[in-house]
């Protein structure tokens, strides 16, 4: 599972190069994007953090389940391969560190794409279709709202057992709702737009109009949406995982690191420095990054 | 107005209802039961026990049960905490858990949209730079990872403050719950503030306020305030309504006794009628501060009152 965020975004902006955007609307966009060193350096930084996770426990001289019972606790430095020391059962910290990264960013990345897919589906659909239709999709849309998301990610968790594939497909399956608004409203105004009527006319399918101009005219703000939705979902994650509810031994992410490293906070402080500082730093990122694209597509601040 | 409230109140009902059946028959499928921990039972006390809770009967009967005991308010004996109610327990619980949310989010609120106005009058500026540097730290910050480190330094190293503990809502023990749980708000607010400022100082009509020749602080705050706040009033409502969820993972770092973390044991241990109600109670207010923020909305932008009718 690759990790970079990049290719999110540059995929999306050559996809919608490809379709009927104009072209120059997305050049200009990214060249906006590209003068914005944070979100530039952001992509840099969050590129390193994913290889780094990838590659870095495949090389490593230690496992994250090597336990040695001669290095219990050990504070981070050079010695003996621990540069960010052990834990109580003296395993690396580093590894783990780097282990739980892919963790967290896949169920980042995939819980995203769960929501991606089902709130943009459901808005264009609910948007494009109008009427009566649209009134009772939104209702629905309202019903789950008031639905206590994470009392029933939690309940969700309890009831069908602890494992990681059910952990993002329920925080995917809860997170789409405010896609599928914002989709929606952007329908309702490309809808109105002379390009869609001219399509209508000349007899095209709705299904090939929502495809080929509904989709990608409102891919600006989902593109926005998603890179903040990343570090949301990143964050639910390790709620749960503090919770106890999440990722599970052996496994690790960086929300059940920092729970145990909480725990171990007085006595062993690095167990929850490494794992939260690489946290924030990917949310840094990820915000910036989803600055920066609101900056560079919002046409209002040229 | 009112026919629009009417007509939300009126859907709010059927969804209710369909948040309750469907947490219902969710715990019910869950594996396991509220009694597995004590093994060593008699089969038939355990028979006599489950009997006692209508755990016996079929599953639509307990549903019934449930609801029509529910409507009149009585959620019955929680299954773990023996001796309570679940009526009692939240009672317990909902002073702490509002207490706790509603001081966050007035500090959040005080100084998140201080933060906001001052970056956004002073935009570009090493201010403007700096506050907005320190929100994105509280945005990246989760709750989980700033209570521990305060109560660290400010309980362990200083001895300033209690580290954990609710001591009926002692001062010095809310301070750290309430700034751990403030943090992320502040910063969301703040850049909220910031952008509805913005937008609003480069609109038109505060350009004439200005060149009416008014002073800055009237156009600040007559003209520029009140409409910088509707995307503020947005994000309060379901914020208000997230007070019980927001503080769950501070009722458990700082050990209070809130309703949240009433919910975590109470999902844990199979207690169904006390997740129950907690859901029905926490429901009933995300209801309730949606509908109010939408309300609020229509009262400060007449353009959303117009789609209401």
């Amino acid at each position: 599972m690759s990790a970079r965020p990049d290719l999110l975004g540059s995929e999306a902006l050559a996809q919608a190069a490809r379709g009927d955007v104009s072209r120059s609307l997305w050049r200009q966009a990214g060249r906006r994007f590209r003068r914005n060193r944070a979100a530039m350096g952001s992509i840099v930084i969050l590129a390193l953090i994913a290889l780094t996770s990838i590659f870095v426990p495949m090389f490593w001289p230690h496992g994250i389940e090597d336990a040695s019972w001669e290095s219990i606790m050990t504070p981070p430095g050079l010695a003996d391969w621990h540069w960010f020391g052990t834990d109580a059962n003296g395993r690396d910290l580093l590894v783990r560190t780097f282990y739980g990264g892919r963790i967290s960013l896949t169920i980042g990345l995939l819980t995203t794409v769960v929501a991606l897919v089902i709130g943009v589906t459901y808005g264009a659909v609910a948007g494009f279709v109008g009427g009566r239709t649209d009134g009772f999709m939104m209702r629905f849309v309202d019903v789950l709202y008031s639905l206590p998301l994470i009392f029933f990610i939690i309940i969700l968790v309890t009831v069908f057992g602890r494992n990681i594939f059910l952990v993002f497909v329920a925080i995917g399956a809860v997170e789409w709702l405010t896609m599928s608004r914002i989709v929606r409203g952007q329908t309702l105004t490309v809808k109105a737009k002379e390009y869609v009527e001219s399509a209508v006319a000349i007899g095209l399918s709705q299904g090939a109009i929502l495809r080929r101009y509904i989709i990608p005219n409102v891919l600006g703000p989902v593109i926005v949406y998603v890179t903040l939705l990343i570090p949301t979902n990143i964050i639910v994650e390790s709620y749960l995982s503090f919770l106890g509810l999440g990722v599970q031994e052996p496994l690790t992410s960086w929300g059940l690191l920092i729970s145990q490293g909480a725990g171990q906070l007085d006595s062993a402080p690095w167990l929850i420095f490494f794992p939260a500082t690489f946290l924030a730093v990917t949310m840094f990122c990820f915000n910036f990054i989803g600055d920066g694209l609101r900056d560079a597509l919002d046409p209002r601040d040229r | 107005m009112l026919n629009y409230t009417l007509r939300r109140l009126g859907i709010a009902i059927p969804t209710l209802f369909v948040i309750v059946t469907a947490a219902f028959f969710l715990m019910r499928a869950a594996p396991g039961g509220p009694f597995d921990a004590e093994a060593d039972l008699e089969p038939e006390v355990l028979e006599n026990i489950r009997a006692a809770y209508d755990l016996d009967k079929p599953l639509l009967t307990q549903y019934w049960l449930f609801l029509s005991r529910a409507v009149r308010g009585n959620f019955g004996p929680s299954l773990v905490y023996k001796d309570f109610t679940v009526t009692e327990l939240i009672a317990i619980g909902l002073p702490v858990s509002i207490t706790l949310g509603l001081l966050a989010k007035l500090v959040a609120l005080l100084l998140g949209g201080l933060g906001g106005i001052i970056a956004a009058l002073r935009q570009n500026s090493l201010l403007d730079h700096t506050l907005m540097g320190l929100a994105m730290t509280g945005i990246a910050l989760p709750a989980f990872v700033s209570a521990p480190i305060l109560a660290l330094f400010f309980g362990l190293y200083l001895k300033l403050l209690p580290v954990a503990g609710w001591n009926d809502g002692a001062l010095p023990n809310l301070v750290l719950p309430v700034v751990a749980l403030a943090l992320p708000q502040i910063a969301v607010i703040a850049r909220l503030m910031r952008g509805g400022m913005l937008e609003v100082l480069r609109s038109n009509f505060v350009r004439t306020a200005r060149s009416r020749g008014l002073k800055e602080s009237t156009v600040v705050f007559r003209h520029v305030l009140p409409s910088a706040l509707v995307p503020l009033v947005g994000y309060l409502g379901p914020a208000l309504a997230g007070i019980m969820t927001g503080s769950l993972i501070v009722e458990l770092i700082f050990n209070l006794p809130g309703v949240g973390r009433y919910f975590v044991q109470g999902a844990l241990n199979r207690d169904y009628p006390l997740v129950m109600g907690v859901v029905i109670i926490y429901a009933t207010f995300i209801i309730l501060f949606n509908l109010l923020s939408d309300l609020a909305y229509a009262a400060l932008d007449p353009r959303v009152r117009k789609s209401y009718r």
